[in-house]
């Protein structure tokens, strides 16, 4: 316990850097699953294969592979070399992102029918369908899905340990090699992982809620209810 | 009682709605087979006939839900299902179905209002957005047809706080926001509670008495189609099989396909 307490600003930085890791790596993944999600679900065969093309590239490639290629290729083949924090962003963020656009396309395709077909009768334009109607009621439905891939990109964010990020894990890892206390350098680790995914897991129910709310859905209130998993029948798709 | 019978008061007219051999097949189901048929602008018109007989269809094609196999559909004396390229019809393309849709409201079976916003933001958003009105008056639009469907204290509440026959009485004020020419309703009371369904005709004997929109309606409700409308088609395999003022298709069917099906329904 005194351990921990002496090198708590060291793990705080480092669950700081995993933090700041898992966050821009969200922004990245969102807004590549938002814009590919969309595109997946155009008419148009040139847009609905880029979606393909970079779904099945980047779900089937590992992230840790890709921040290597990143880190370590690139600077081989072209005169940059890129941040080791950033190609851990970017490779997080092109690999959860693929994920990602699945459940955006699933979850646009799931908003009924008849509500485009209301949108058609009101002769809204395209891109008001999608920004008005489609896309808030998708939401409330990617949201769960979106809080799983957050947590499992947090989890992934180790994997910068490996090129000299100092984030949680490296720190865990120095200090367990500095003084030889393992047990205790690896259950601080723990224990800030847990922390940081339950203050995830609380800010993603939030928006649910949010956004259950806006469908006029009934939605449990209190501060303990954001910590269990909701029930099966809230994150359900449209009415009827 | 309809007042009055607009294809009368003129003689050589363009109507309002023209189906001209109108093919509609789903696969190798024709649904409607090389259907002609005129809507005179301000005319009320029920369609009736069996179930899968093609009302519903006739319905989504003038909304461009649907698309014809061909045939052409005129309304206003433009292509809604073609568009003029020099003087040749060709298809027509989503931005000219989305000008001359505009023209043309639809009410639903099952409302189909937007469960993201309140009643106040499906009301405005046709008005703000498609045709271009500023916030304010659709706002003051959106009070007004309130008021018509007696829903005022509800302008802020979220569709699925009201009752089946409240939300849609708001459908119709959302529908009559873009002040079409043309309102088609298929069966807009079918889905709701018995007890609900005079109120929402009520609103529409409102509509039928106090506008002269263009009204296309599928409807069970024999008596209220006998009040409001000015014309029946009989339908049957996507083809009128009789059609007439409602005292005559009612009162005195000629056709044995009219009597048995409203031998059917009335009882
Ligand atoms: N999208 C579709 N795909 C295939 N068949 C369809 C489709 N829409 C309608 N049909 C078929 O077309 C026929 C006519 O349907 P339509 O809905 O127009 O009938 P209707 O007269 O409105 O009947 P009801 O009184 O039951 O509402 C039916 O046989 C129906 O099964
Ligand atoms: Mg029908």
């Amino acid at each position: 316990m005194e351990f921990l307490i002496d090198r708590l600003p060291l793990y705080l930085s480092g669950a700081g850097t995993t933090l700041l890791i898992t966050l821009l790596g969200a922004v990245l993944a969102f807004a590549l699953a938002m814009v590919v999600g969309v595109m997946g679900t155009l008419r148009n065969p040139v847009a609905r294969a880029i979606a393909t093309g970079y779904t099945e590239t980047f779900r089937g490639v590992a992230a840790l592979v890709l921040m290597y290629w990143m880190a370590f290729a690139i600077p081989q083949l072209v005169p940059y070399k890129i941040d080791a924090l950033f190609a851990a962003v970017l490779a997080l963020g092109l690999n959860v992102g693929a994920y990602g656009a699945e459940v955006v396309r699933a979850a646009i395709n799931a908003v009924p029918k008849a509500q485009v077909e209301a949108t058609i009768a009101l002769s809204m334009s395209w891109w008001r369908r999608m920004r008005a109607v489609v896309l808030p009621q998708a939401w409330a439905q990617m949201l769960p899905t979106f809080g799983n891939l957050v947590i499992e990109l947090m989890k992934a964010t180790a994997i910068v340990s490996l090129i000299g990020v100092s984030d949680l894990t490296r720190v865990a890892q120095e200090q367990r090699a500095s003084t030889g206390e393992t047990v205790a350098a690896f259950t601080g680790a723990l224990i800030a992982y847990f922390l940081i995914a339950q203050l995830l897991i609380v800010g993603m129910r939030l928006l649910e809620r949010r956004a259950n709310r806006r469908l006029g859905r009934p939605v449990a209130t209190g501060f303990l209810a954001l910590l269990r998993p909701p029930p099966a029948t809230a994150t359900g798709g449209g009415r009827r | 009682m309809p007042q009055s019978d607009p294809r009368t008061s003129t003689g050589t007219h363009e109507p309002l709605i023209r189906f001209d051999q109108v093919v509609k097949r789903f696969g190798s189901l024709t649904v409607l087979d090389r259907l002609d048929f005129t809507v005179d602008a301000g005319e009320r018109v029920t369609l009736i006939g069996p179930s899968g007989s093609g009302k519903t269809t006739i319905l989504r094609l003038l909304m461009t839900l649907e698309q014809v196999t061909s045939g052409v559909i005129w309304v206003g004396g433009e292509p809604l299902s073609h568009r003029y390229q020099g003087d040749r019809l060709v298809r027509a393309n989503e931005k000219h179905q989305r000008r001359v849709r505009k023209q043309i409201g639809m009410v639903f079976q099952q409302f189909n209002l937007f469960p993201n916003m309140t009643v106040r933001q499906n009301i405005t958003e046709g008005p703000i957005h498609s045709l271009g009105i500023s916030r304010e008056e659709a706002d003051q639009r959106a009070r007004e047809l309130l008021e018509m469907v007696d829903l005022s204290d509800k302008i802020d509440a979220h569709p699925a706080h009201l009752s089946g026959g409240q939300q849609q009485r708001v459908a119709i004020a959302r529908a009559l926001a873009m002040r079409p020419k043309i309102l088609l309703l298929d069966e807009v009371t079918s889905a709701l509670d018995p007890e609900l369904v005079t109120g929402v005709l009520d609103v529409l004997r409102t509509v039928a008495e106090t506008t002269d929109i263009t009204m296309l309606l599928v409807t069970h409700e024999m008596q209220f189609a006998r009040d409001v409308s000015h014309r029946v088609l009989m339908f049957d395999h996507g083809r009128i099989v009789e059609e007439g003022p409602p005292e005559q298709i009612f009162g005195d069917p000629k056709e044995e396909r009219t009597k048995a099906f409203l031998h059917a329904v009335l009882d």
